[in-house]
Protein backbone atom coordinates (compact mmCIF):
# COMPACT_ATOMS: atom_id res chain seq x y z
CA UNK A 1 0.00 0.00 0.00
CA UNK A 2 2.22 2.82 -1.45
CA UNK A 3 -0.70 5.40 0.00
CA UNK A 4 0.65 4.69 3.66
CA UNK A 5 4.29 5.45 2.81
CA UNK A 6 4.00 8.86 1.49
CA UNK A 7 3.22 10.27 5.20
CA UNK A 8 6.69 10.46 7.19
CA UNK A 9 6.34 9.36 10.60
CA UNK A 10 5.93 11.84 13.24
CA UNK A 11 5.84 11.61 16.79
CA UNK A 12 2.43 12.56 18.12
CA UNK A 13 4.21 15.71 20.17
CA UNK A 14 0.78 16.53 21.68
CA UNK A 15 1.52 14.01 24.63
CA UNK A 16 -1.35 12.57 26.17
CA UNK A 17 -3.86 14.95 23.98
CA UNK A 18 -5.79 12.73 21.84
CA UNK A 19 -6.75 10.65 25.10
CA UNK A 20 -7.94 13.87 26.85
CA UNK A 21 -9.53 14.96 23.59
CA UNK A 22 -11.15 11.51 23.18
CA UNK A 23 -12.50 11.87 26.26
CA UNK A 24 -13.77 15.16 25.98
CA UNK A 25 -15.81 14.21 23.14
CA UNK A 26 -17.14 10.72 24.46
CA UNK A 27 -18.29 12.55 27.29
CA UNK A 28 -20.07 15.12 24.84
CA UNK A 29 -21.62 12.15 22.76
CA UNK A 30 -22.84 10.39 25.92
CA UNK A 31 -24.04 13.63 27.44
CA UNK A 32 -26.02 14.30 23.91
CA UNK A 33 -27.15 10.90 24.07
CA UNK A 34 -28.53 11.22 27.34
CA UNK A 35 -30.52 14.43 27.04
CA UNK A 36 -31.76 12.99 23.51
CA UNK A 37 -32.75 9.74 25.05
CA UNK A 38 -34.14 10.98 28.40
CA UNK A 39 -35.09 13.66 28.81
CA UNK A 40 -36.19 14.51 24.91
CA UNK A 41 -34.40 18.20 25.15
CA UNK A 42 -32.77 18.18 21.95
CA UNK A 43 -36.01 18.24 19.58
CA UNK A 44 -34.47 21.82 18.61
CA UNK A 45 -31.04 20.46 17.60
CA UNK A 46 -32.56 17.84 15.67
CA UNK A 47 -34.51 19.93 13.97
CA UNK A 48 -31.65 22.25 12.50
CA UNK A 49 -29.83 18.92 12.08
CA UNK A 50 -32.45 17.43 10.21
CA UNK A 51 -32.76 20.99 8.18
CA UNK A 52 -28.94 20.57 7.55
CA UNK A 53 -29.25 16.91 6.30
CA UNK A 54 -32.19 17.52 3.79
CA UNK A 55 -30.05 18.96 0.76
CA UNK A 56 -27.77 15.16 1.22
CA UNK A 57 -30.66 13.82 1.26
CA UNK A 58 -32.07 15.11 -1.58
CA UNK A 59 -29.01 15.31 -3.82
CA UNK A 60 -29.10 11.27 -2.80
CA UNK A 61 -32.07 10.24 -4.58
CA UNK A 62 -32.10 12.53 -7.51
CA UNK A 63 -30.39 9.59 -9.73
CA UNK A 64 -33.70 7.52 -9.01
CA UNK A 65 -35.87 10.08 -9.05
CA UNK A 66 -34.26 11.78 -12.37
CA UNK A 67 -34.58 8.13 -13.87
CA UNK A 68 -37.87 8.09 -13.03
CA UNK A 69 -38.88 11.41 -14.25
CA UNK A 70 -37.34 10.26 -17.57
CA UNK A 71 -39.44 7.47 -17.53
CA UNK A 72 -42.69 9.02 -17.07
CA UNK A 73 -41.84 11.92 -20.12
CA UNK A 74 -41.47 9.45 -21.97
CA UNK A 75 -44.56 7.02 -21.63
CA UNK A 76 -46.74 6.56 -24.60
CA UNK A 77 -49.97 7.63 -25.12
CA UNK A 78 -51.95 4.44 -25.50
CA UNK A 79 -50.63 3.74 -22.00
CA UNK A 80 -51.63 6.77 -20.33
CA UNK A 81 -55.25 6.63 -21.88
CA UNK A 82 -55.98 2.95 -20.80
CA UNK A 83 -54.49 4.80 -17.29
CA UNK A 84 -57.14 7.48 -17.44
CA UNK A 85 -59.90 5.17 -18.49
CA UNK A 86 -58.67 2.85 -15.54
CA UNK A 87 -58.20 5.82 -12.92
CA UNK A 88 -62.02 7.34 -14.33
CA UNK A 89 -63.68 3.53 -13.90
CA UNK A 90 -61.80 3.61 -10.43
CA UNK A 91 -63.19 6.60 -9.47
CA UNK A 92 -66.91 6.22 -10.33
CA UNK A 93 -66.83 3.14 -8.07
CA UNK A 94 -65.37 4.77 -5.12
CA UNK A 95 -68.21 7.34 -5.41
CA UNK A 96 -70.69 5.27 -5.37
CA UNK A 97 -69.19 3.42 -2.22
CA UNK A 98 -68.77 7.02 -0.61
CA UNK A 99 -72.84 7.49 -1.50
CA UNK A 100 -73.38 4.34 0.43
CA UNK A 101 -70.88 5.41 2.72
CA UNK A 102 -72.57 8.77 4.25
CA UNK A 103 -76.02 7.11 4.03
CA UNK A 104 -74.87 4.42 6.29
CA UNK A 105 -72.78 7.26 8.04
CA UNK A 106 -76.11 8.81 8.47
CA UNK A 107 -77.62 5.92 9.94
CA UNK A 108 -75.08 5.13 12.25
CA UNK A 109 -75.50 8.22 13.37
CA UNK A 110 -78.77 8.38 14.39
CA UNK A 111 -78.71 4.65 15.98
CA UNK A 112 -76.02 6.39 18.15
CA UNK A 113 -78.51 9.01 18.74
CA UNK A 114 -76.78 11.96 17.80
CA UNK A 115 -78.62 14.90 15.79
CA UNK A 116 -76.56 15.34 12.92
CA UNK A 117 -74.26 12.45 10.86
CA UNK A 118 -70.59 13.20 12.00
CA UNK A 119 -68.04 14.61 9.67
CA UNK A 120 -65.49 12.39 8.98
CA UNK A 121 -62.97 11.83 11.23
CA UNK A 122 -59.81 12.63 8.74
CA UNK A 123 -60.13 16.57 8.60
CA UNK A 124 -57.57 17.03 5.95
CA UNK A 125 -54.73 15.17 4.42
CA UNK A 126 -51.28 16.64 2.70
CA UNK A 127 -50.10 14.50 -0.07
CA UNK A 128 -45.85 13.82 0.29
CA UNK A 129 -43.69 12.59 -1.44
CA UNK A 130 -41.07 10.12 -0.37
CA UNK A 131 -37.44 11.31 -0.83
CA UNK A 132 -35.55 8.51 0.67
CA UNK A 133 -36.50 4.88 1.56
CA UNK A 134 -34.20 2.72 4.18
CA UNK A 135 -35.70 -0.94 3.38
CA UNK A 136 -33.80 -2.94 5.56
CA UNK A 137 -33.87 -5.80 7.94
CA UNK A 138 -33.10 -3.15 10.76
CA UNK A 139 -34.61 -0.01 9.70
CA UNK A 140 -38.22 0.60 7.80
CA UNK A 141 -37.94 4.37 7.16
CA UNK A 142 -39.05 7.23 4.80
CA UNK A 143 -37.88 10.06 4.28
CA UNK A 144 -40.85 12.37 3.05
CA UNK A 145 -40.38 16.39 1.70
CA UNK A 146 -43.09 17.75 4.16
CA UNK A 147 -41.96 18.93 7.26
CA UNK A 148 -42.87 21.22 10.05
CA UNK A 149 -43.20 24.19 7.63
CA UNK A 150 -46.48 22.26 6.28
CA UNK A 151 -47.92 21.53 9.60
CA UNK A 152 -46.66 18.16 9.64
CA UNK A 153 -46.18 17.23 13.49
CA UNK A 154 -44.53 14.02 15.29
CA UNK A 155 -46.24 10.74 15.52
CA UNK A 156 -48.55 11.72 12.83
CA UNK A 157 -50.12 9.17 11.25
CA UNK A 158 -49.32 8.62 7.59
CA UNK A 159 -51.04 6.42 4.58
CA UNK A 160 -51.36 5.74 1.44
CA UNK A 161 -54.53 4.87 -0.66
CA UNK A 162 -54.91 1.44 1.07
CA UNK A 163 -54.02 1.22 4.27
CA UNK A 164 -51.69 2.39 7.10
CA UNK A 165 -47.83 2.93 6.29
CA UNK A 166 -46.42 4.34 9.55
CA UNK A 167 -46.14 7.68 11.43
CA UNK A 168 -43.80 10.26 11.59
CA UNK A 169 -40.87 10.32 14.08
CA UNK A 170 -38.79 12.97 13.25
CA UNK A 171 -39.77 16.52 12.20
CA UNK A 172 -37.50 18.63 10.41
CA UNK A 173 -38.67 22.30 8.35
CA UNK A 174 -38.86 20.10 5.10
CA UNK A 175 -38.92 16.97 5.83
CA UNK A 176 -39.64 14.42 7.89
CA UNK A 177 -38.93 10.71 8.96
CA UNK A 178 -41.78 7.97 8.60
CA UNK A 179 -41.70 4.68 10.42
CA UNK A 180 -43.10 2.00 8.85
CA UNK A 181 -45.59 -0.27 10.34
CA UNK A 182 -43.13 -2.74 9.39
CA UNK A 183 -40.01 -1.87 11.07
CA UNK A 184 -39.23 -3.95 13.80
CA UNK A 185 -39.56 -1.67 15.98
CA UNK A 186 -42.90 -0.19 15.95
CA UNK A 187 -46.59 -1.48 16.77
CA UNK A 188 -49.60 -0.70 15.93
CA UNK A 189 -52.88 -1.56 18.22
CA UNK A 190 -55.02 -3.61 15.59
CA UNK A 191 -58.41 -5.00 16.06
CA UNK A 192 -59.93 -7.96 14.22
CA UNK A 193 -62.62 -7.08 12.22
CA UNK A 194 -64.18 -10.20 11.94
CA UNK A 195 -64.47 -10.62 15.96
CA UNK A 196 -63.60 -7.24 17.08
CA UNK A 197 -60.49 -8.96 18.90
CA UNK A 198 -58.11 -6.32 19.98
CA UNK A 199 -54.22 -7.05 19.51
CA UNK A 200 -50.73 -5.70 18.70
CA UNK A 201 -49.15 -5.80 15.14
CA UNK A 202 -45.83 -5.88 15.02
CA UNK A 203 -43.14 -4.64 12.45
CA UNK A 204 -40.95 -7.91 11.16
CA UNK A 205 -38.88 -6.40 9.71
CA UNK A 206 -39.50 -6.47 5.81
CA UNK A 207 -42.12 -4.60 3.68
CA UNK A 208 -44.31 -7.53 3.12
CA UNK A 209 -45.11 -8.41 6.76
CA UNK A 210 -46.14 -8.20 10.34
CA UNK A 211 -46.04 -10.43 13.26
CA UNK A 212 -48.83 -10.84 15.77
CA UNK A 213 -47.47 -12.05 18.67
CA UNK A 214 -49.60 -12.08 21.44
CA UNK A 215 -52.35 -13.71 20.17
CA UNK A 216 -53.26 -16.92 22.07
CA UNK A 217 -53.60 -19.97 20.19
CA UNK A 218 -57.32 -20.48 20.80
CA UNK A 219 -57.34 -16.98 19.85
CA UNK A 220 -60.60 -16.90 16.43
CA UNK A 221 -58.36 -15.64 13.94
CA UNK A 222 -58.16 -17.28 10.78
CA UNK A 223 -56.16 -16.13 7.71
CA UNK A 224 -57.73 -13.93 5.49
CA UNK A 225 -58.93 -11.60 8.47
CA UNK A 226 -58.89 -7.68 7.98
CA UNK A 227 -56.91 -6.14 10.75
CA UNK A 228 -58.02 -2.74 11.28
CA UNK A 229 -56.42 -0.29 13.93
CA UNK A 230 -58.04 -0.54 16.66
CA UNK A 231 -57.62 3.68 17.85
CA UNK A 232 -55.68 2.55 21.20
CA UNK A 233 -51.89 4.52 21.47
CA UNK A 234 -53.29 7.76 20.99
CA UNK A 235 -52.00 8.21 17.24
CA UNK A 236 -54.07 6.03 14.54
CA UNK A 237 -58.12 6.47 14.61
CA UNK A 238 -59.74 3.61 14.43
CA UNK A 239 -61.28 1.72 11.76
CA UNK A 240 -58.26 2.34 9.56
CA UNK A 241 -57.16 -0.89 7.71
CA UNK A 242 -54.02 -1.62 7.97
CA UNK A 243 -53.19 -5.36 6.69
CA UNK A 244 -54.78 -9.11 6.58
CA UNK A 245 -53.70 -11.97 7.97
CA UNK A 246 -52.27 -14.32 5.69
CA UNK A 247 -50.72 -17.38 8.15
CA UNK A 248 -51.71 -18.50 11.33
CA UNK A 249 -50.03 -21.35 12.66
CA UNK A 250 -50.96 -23.01 15.54
CA UNK A 251 -48.56 -25.42 17.77
CA UNK A 252 -49.97 -27.84 20.30
CA UNK A 253 -47.29 -27.00 22.99
CA UNK A 254 -46.73 -23.19 22.54
CA UNK A 255 -49.67 -20.79 24.21
CA UNK A 256 -49.22 -18.60 21.90
CA UNK A 257 -50.36 -18.39 17.91
CA UNK A 258 -48.29 -17.67 15.14
CA UNK A 259 -49.62 -15.13 13.01
CA UNK A 260 -48.27 -13.47 10.36
CA UNK A 261 -49.88 -10.33 8.28
CA UNK A 262 -49.41 -8.60 5.03
CA UNK A 263 -49.62 -5.01 5.27
CA UNK A 264 -53.10 -3.42 2.87
CA UNK A 265 -50.17 -0.49 2.08
CA UNK A 266 -48.15 -0.76 -1.12
CA UNK A 267 -45.44 0.47 1.18
CA UNK A 268 -42.03 -0.86 -1.40
CA UNK A 269 -43.79 0.26 -4.07
CA UNK A 270 -45.76 3.77 -3.05
CA UNK A 271 -44.04 6.84 -4.57
CA UNK A 272 -46.31 8.79 -2.22
CA UNK A 273 -48.19 9.05 1.01
CA UNK A 274 -50.77 11.23 2.36
CA UNK A 275 -50.28 12.91 6.18
CA UNK A 276 -53.78 13.03 8.02
CA UNK A 277 -54.74 15.31 10.52
CA UNK A 278 -57.93 13.59 12.58
CA UNK A 279 -60.84 15.59 14.42
CA UNK A 280 -59.79 15.94 18.00
CA UNK A 281 -63.56 15.89 18.87
CA UNK A 282 -64.30 12.99 16.85
CA UNK A 283 -65.66 9.86 18.40
CA UNK A 284 -63.33 7.36 16.38
CA UNK A 285 -60.55 9.47 16.81
CA UNK A 286 -57.30 8.52 18.27
CA UNK A 287 -57.64 9.94 22.33
CA UNK A 288 -53.99 10.08 23.37
CA UNK A 289 -53.99 10.16 27.41
CA UNK A 290 -53.14 13.50 28.44
CA UNK A 291 -49.39 12.26 29.20
CA UNK A 292 -48.56 10.32 26.32
CA UNK A 293 -50.04 13.42 24.21
CA UNK A 294 -47.54 15.71 26.23
CA UNK A 295 -44.88 13.24 25.61
CA UNK A 296 -45.60 13.10 22.34
CA UNK A 297 -45.52 16.20 21.46
CA UNK A 298 -42.50 17.43 23.30
CA UNK A 299 -40.46 14.14 22.03
CA UNK A 300 -40.52 10.59 23.24
CA UNK A 301 -37.85 8.70 24.04
CA UNK A 302 -38.17 6.14 21.74
CA UNK A 303 -39.81 8.72 19.26
CA UNK A 304 -43.27 6.23 18.22
CA UNK A 305 -45.78 6.09 21.00
CA UNK A 306 -45.97 2.36 20.79
CA UNK A 307 -42.80 0.92 20.47
CA UNK A 308 -42.10 -2.57 20.06
CA UNK A 309 -41.95 -5.23 23.04
CA UNK A 310 -38.43 -6.39 23.86
CA UNK A 311 -38.19 -8.68 20.95
CA UNK A 312 -40.07 -8.28 18.07
CA UNK A 313 -38.10 -10.35 16.00
CA UNK A 314 -38.59 -13.30 18.36
CA UNK A 315 -41.25 -15.45 16.92
CA UNK A 316 -43.37 -17.03 19.92
CA UNK A 317 -42.65 -14.77 22.56
CA UNK A 318 -42.11 -15.94 26.10
CA UNK A 319 -45.27 -15.93 27.71
CA UNK A 320 -45.09 -13.94 30.24
CA UNK A 321 -44.69 -11.54 27.72
CA UNK A 322 -47.46 -11.07 26.74
CA UNK A 323 -50.66 -11.51 29.13
CA UNK A 324 -53.39 -13.13 27.45
CA UNK A 325 -56.07 -10.80 26.28
CA UNK A 326 -58.37 -10.24 29.29
CA UNK A 327 -61.10 -8.83 27.35
CA UNK A 328 -61.04 -12.04 24.28
CA UNK A 329 -64.04 -13.44 26.25
CA UNK A 330 -65.99 -10.25 26.01
CA UNK A 331 -64.86 -9.01 22.80
CA UNK A 332 -64.64 -11.88 20.93
CA UNK A 333 -68.20 -12.50 20.11
CA UNK A 334 -69.77 -9.52 19.53
CA UNK A 335 -68.00 -6.84 17.67
CA UNK A 336 -68.18 -4.24 20.05
CA UNK A 337 -69.33 -0.53 18.33
CA UNK A 338 -66.71 1.56 18.94
CA UNK A 339 -68.47 4.15 20.65
CA UNK A 340 -69.50 2.47 23.92
CA UNK A 341 -65.89 1.38 23.87
CA UNK A 342 -64.08 4.32 23.64
CA UNK A 343 -66.05 6.54 25.26
CA UNK A 344 -65.82 5.04 28.80
CA UNK A 345 -62.10 4.28 28.32
CA UNK A 346 -61.59 7.54 29.22
CA UNK A 347 -61.08 7.26 32.24
CA UNK A 348 -59.20 3.88 33.10
CA UNK A 349 -56.77 4.93 30.30
CA UNK A 350 -55.79 8.64 32.07
CA UNK A 351 -55.74 6.57 35.51
CA UNK A 352 -53.68 3.74 33.74
CA UNK A 353 -51.30 6.80 32.23
CA UNK A 354 -49.27 7.56 34.91
CA UNK A 355 -47.30 3.58 35.77
CA UNK A 356 -46.91 2.55 32.08
CA UNK A 357 -45.31 5.59 31.17
CA UNK A 358 -41.59 5.13 31.16
CA UNK A 359 -41.53 1.44 32.10
CA UNK A 360 -43.30 0.27 28.81
CA UNK A 361 -43.37 2.48 25.97
CA UNK A 362 -46.74 2.42 24.53
CA UNK A 363 -48.98 4.03 26.46
CA UNK A 364 -51.81 2.49 25.79
CA UNK A 365 -51.72 -1.03 25.21
CA UNK A 366 -55.19 -2.44 25.56
CA UNK A 367 -54.40 -4.66 28.60
CA UNK A 368 -55.89 -2.24 31.41
CA UNK A 369 -53.21 -3.35 34.13
CA UNK A 370 -53.75 -7.17 34.22
CA UNK A 371 -51.99 -9.33 37.11
CA UNK A 372 -54.26 -12.17 37.40
CA UNK A 373 -55.13 -13.51 34.44
CA UNK A 374 -50.77 -14.41 34.60
CA UNK A 375 -49.36 -16.44 32.24
CA UNK A 376 -50.66 -19.30 31.02
CA UNK A 377 -49.20 -22.65 31.72
CA UNK A 378 -46.34 -23.38 28.57
CA UNK A 379 -47.35 -26.26 27.72
CA UNK A 380 -51.15 -27.03 28.16
CA UNK A 381 -53.40 -24.59 26.00
CA UNK A 382 -56.53 -25.46 27.08
CA UNK A 383 -57.09 -23.40 30.81
CA UNK A 384 -55.42 -20.57 29.03
CA UNK A 385 -58.53 -18.72 28.56
CA UNK A 386 -62.21 -19.67 30.08
CA UNK A 387 -63.26 -18.59 26.53
CA UNK A 388 -66.62 -20.46 26.11
CA UNK A 389 -66.23 -20.84 22.04
CA UNK A 390 -62.94 -21.12 22.45
CA UNK A 391 -62.94 -25.29 21.16
CA UNK A 392 -65.77 -24.25 18.29
CA UNK A 393 -63.44 -21.61 16.76
CA UNK A 394 -60.51 -24.44 16.94
CA UNK A 395 -62.35 -26.41 14.94
CA UNK A 396 -64.25 -24.31 12.57
CA UNK A 397 -60.40 -23.62 11.97
CA UNK B 1 4.63 15.06 3.63
CA UNK B 2 1.97 17.40 2.84
CA UNK B 3 -0.84 16.97 5.01
CA UNK B 4 -3.91 17.15 2.92
CA UNK B 5 -6.11 20.16 3.37
CA UNK B 6 -9.12 20.07 5.68
CA UNK B 7 -11.42 20.74 2.06
CA UNK B 8 -9.77 17.65 1.01
CA UNK B 9 -11.00 15.60 3.94
CA UNK B 10 -14.71 17.05 4.59
CA UNK B 11 -14.95 16.94 0.48
CA UNK B 12 -13.96 13.21 0.89
CA UNK B 13 -16.17 12.28 4.08
CA UNK B 14 -19.02 14.39 1.82
CA UNK B 15 -18.91 11.49 -0.86
CA UNK B 16 -18.41 9.23 1.39
CA UNK B 17 -21.27 10.10 3.38
CA UNK B 18 -23.65 10.33 0.03
CA UNK B 19 -22.29 6.06 -0.48
CA UNK B 20 -22.90 5.75 2.93
CA UNK B 21 -27.18 6.95 2.77
CA UNK B 22 -27.47 6.11 -0.89
CA UNK B 23 -30.53 4.24 -1.10
CA UNK B 24 -29.62 0.77 -2.05
CA UNK B 25 -31.71 -2.92 -2.74
CA UNK B 26 -32.15 -4.11 0.82
CA UNK B 27 -29.20 -7.39 -0.06
CA UNK B 28 -26.94 -4.62 -1.42
CA UNK B 29 -27.64 -2.48 1.74
CA UNK B 30 -26.66 -5.36 4.10
CA UNK B 31 -23.58 -6.01 2.47
CA UNK B 32 -22.75 -2.13 2.03
CA UNK B 33 -19.80 -0.65 4.20
CA UNK B 34 -19.62 2.45 6.46
CA UNK B 35 -17.86 4.35 3.86
CA UNK B 36 -17.87 7.36 6.02
CA UNK B 37 -16.33 5.34 8.94
CA UNK B 38 -13.73 3.95 6.38
CA UNK B 39 -12.76 7.32 5.14
CA UNK B 40 -12.42 8.98 8.81
CA UNK B 41 -10.16 5.70 9.86
CA UNK B 42 -8.28 6.41 6.78
CA UNK B 43 -8.17 10.07 7.79
CA UNK B 44 -7.26 9.21 11.38
CA UNK B 45 -4.41 7.23 10.12
CA UNK B 46 -2.83 8.89 7.52
CA UNK B 47 -2.99 12.57 8.67
CA UNK B 48 -4.00 12.10 12.63
CA UNK B 49 -3.34 15.98 12.62
CA UNK B 50 -5.97 17.81 10.61
CA UNK B 51 -8.42 14.51 10.73
CA UNK B 52 -8.54 14.06 14.77
CA UNK B 53 -11.08 12.78 17.13
CA UNK B 54 -13.17 15.47 16.05
CA UNK B 55 -13.48 14.38 12.76
CA UNK B 56 -14.63 11.46 13.90
CA UNK B 57 -17.13 13.10 16.53
CA UNK B 58 -18.65 14.95 13.74
CA UNK B 59 -18.98 12.50 11.05
CA UNK B 60 -20.30 10.33 13.81
CA UNK B 61 -23.19 12.81 14.17
CA UNK B 62 -24.19 13.40 11.34
CA UNK B 63 -24.45 9.38 10.62
CA UNK B 64 -26.79 9.91 13.91
CA UNK B 65 -28.99 12.36 12.06
CA UNK B 66 -29.07 9.84 9.10
CA UNK B 67 -29.70 6.53 10.92
CA UNK B 68 -29.47 6.72 14.35
CA UNK B 69 -32.22 6.03 16.78
CA UNK B 70 -30.56 8.14 19.53
CA UNK B 71 -28.53 11.17 18.71
CA UNK B 72 -25.04 10.72 19.73
CA UNK B 73 -24.65 6.90 19.31
CA UNK B 74 -22.57 6.86 16.07
CA UNK B 75 -20.56 9.57 17.74
CA UNK B 76 -19.68 7.97 20.69
CA UNK B 77 -18.80 4.68 18.67
CA UNK B 78 -16.87 7.05 16.12
CA UNK B 79 -14.75 8.99 18.53
CA UNK B 80 -14.19 5.80 20.16
CA UNK B 81 -12.89 4.13 17.00
CA UNK B 82 -10.82 7.84 15.80
CA UNK B 83 -9.38 7.84 19.01
CA UNK B 84 -7.90 3.89 18.28
CA UNK B 85 -6.70 4.95 14.97
CA UNK B 86 -4.92 8.28 15.61
CA UNK B 87 -3.34 6.53 18.57
CA UNK B 88 -2.12 3.57 16.71
CA UNK B 89 -1.32 5.31 13.17
CA UNK B 90 2.20 4.78 13.41
CA UNK B 91 2.00 1.28 13.93
CA UNK B 92 -0.85 0.68 11.25
CA UNK B 93 0.17 3.32 8.66
CA UNK B 94 3.13 0.98 8.08
CA UNK B 95 1.77 -2.78 7.37
CA UNK B 96 1.17 -4.29 4.78
CA UNK B 97 -2.16 -4.07 3.65
CA UNK B 98 -3.71 -7.29 4.64
CA UNK B 99 -2.91 -6.20 8.33
CA UNK B 100 -4.21 -2.85 7.83
CA UNK B 101 -7.66 -4.53 6.69
CA UNK B 102 -7.33 -6.82 9.79
CA UNK B 103 -6.80 -4.11 11.93
CA UNK B 104 -9.92 -2.05 10.52
CA UNK B 105 -12.05 -5.35 10.51
CA UNK B 106 -11.52 -4.94 14.68
CA UNK B 107 -11.90 -1.36 14.90
CA UNK B 108 -15.29 -1.71 12.84
CA UNK B 109 -16.41 -5.12 14.98
CA UNK B 110 -15.45 -2.09 17.86
CA UNK B 111 -17.55 0.53 16.41
CA UNK B 112 -20.52 -2.18 15.75
CA UNK B 113 -20.36 -2.96 19.04
CA UNK B 114 -20.89 -0.15 20.51
CA UNK B 115 -23.72 0.74 18.38
CA UNK B 116 -25.08 -2.83 19.16
CA UNK B 117 -24.89 -1.90 23.07
CA UNK B 118 -26.58 1.79 23.01
CA UNK B 119 -29.30 -0.11 20.93
CA UNK B 120 -29.91 -2.32 23.89
CA UNK B 121 -29.66 0.03 26.63
CA UNK B 122 -31.90 2.59 24.82
CA UNK B 123 -34.41 0.08 24.01
CA UNK B 124 -34.07 -0.31 20.60
CA UNK B 125 -32.34 -3.87 20.43
CA UNK B 126 -31.86 -4.98 16.96
CA UNK B 127 -30.23 -8.46 17.42
CA UNK B 128 -30.11 -9.52 13.63
CA UNK B 129 -26.60 -11.01 12.82
CA UNK B 130 -26.58 -8.94 9.75
CA UNK B 131 -25.55 -5.70 10.81
CA UNK B 132 -22.05 -7.60 11.73
CA UNK B 133 -21.64 -8.26 7.88
CA UNK B 134 -20.39 -4.46 6.98
CA UNK B 135 -17.60 -4.63 9.33
CA UNK B 136 -16.31 -8.15 6.88
CA UNK B 137 -16.87 -6.00 3.59
CA UNK B 138 -15.21 -2.81 5.09
CA UNK B 139 -12.16 -4.67 5.59
CA UNK B 140 -12.14 -6.35 2.03
CA UNK B 141 -12.88 -2.84 0.73
CA UNK B 142 -10.08 -1.32 2.65
CA UNK B 143 -7.52 -1.70 0.54
CA UNK B 144 -9.17 -0.05 -2.81
CA UNK B 145 -10.64 3.06 -0.78
CA UNK B 146 -7.60 3.61 0.61
CA UNK B 147 -5.62 3.40 -2.95
CA UNK B 148 -8.49 6.04 -3.61
CA UNK B 149 -8.35 8.58 -0.77
CA UNK B 150 -4.65 8.18 -0.95
CA UNK B 151 -4.53 8.87 -4.54
CA UNK B 152 -4.35 12.94 -3.97
CA UNK B 153 -1.68 12.82 -1.76
CA UNK B 154 0.14 10.86 -3.39
CA UNK B 155 0.29 13.31 -6.39
CA UNK B 156 0.74 16.09 -4.39
CA UNK B 157 3.55 14.64 -2.80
Amino acid sequence: MAAFGTAAGRPLGRGGSPGFRFTLYAAVAVVVMYLDQRQHYLEQLRYVLQAGAYPVQLAVNSPPAAWAWIRRSFESRDRLQAENARLRAGQRDLELRSMRYEALEHENGELRGLRAALPPVADRWLAAEIVNVQLSSLRQRLLIDRGAVNGVFKAQAVLDDRGLIGQTTHVGPWSAEVILITDPEHAVPVRIERTGLRTIAVGAGDASSLALPYLPANADIKSGDLLVTSGLGGVFPQGYPVARVTEVHRDAVQPLAHVRAAPLAHIDTDSEVMLVWFRADHPAAPRPTADSLGELRSGTSSMQPQAAPPQPQAVPPRPQAAPPRPQAPAAAPQPATPRPQSVPRKQPAESQAAEPKAAAPQPATPEPATPEPATPEPATPQPATPQPDAPQSKEGQ
Amino acid sequence: MNAPGRGRILFTALVALVLTVLPLPPWLDVLRPVFLVLAVLYWSVNAPRTGDIALGFFAGLTLDVFQGPVLGQHALALTLVTYIAVREHQRIRYKPAFQQALFVFGALAVYEFVLFAIDGWSGHPVTSPLRWVHAVTGALLWAPVAAILGYGSRRHA
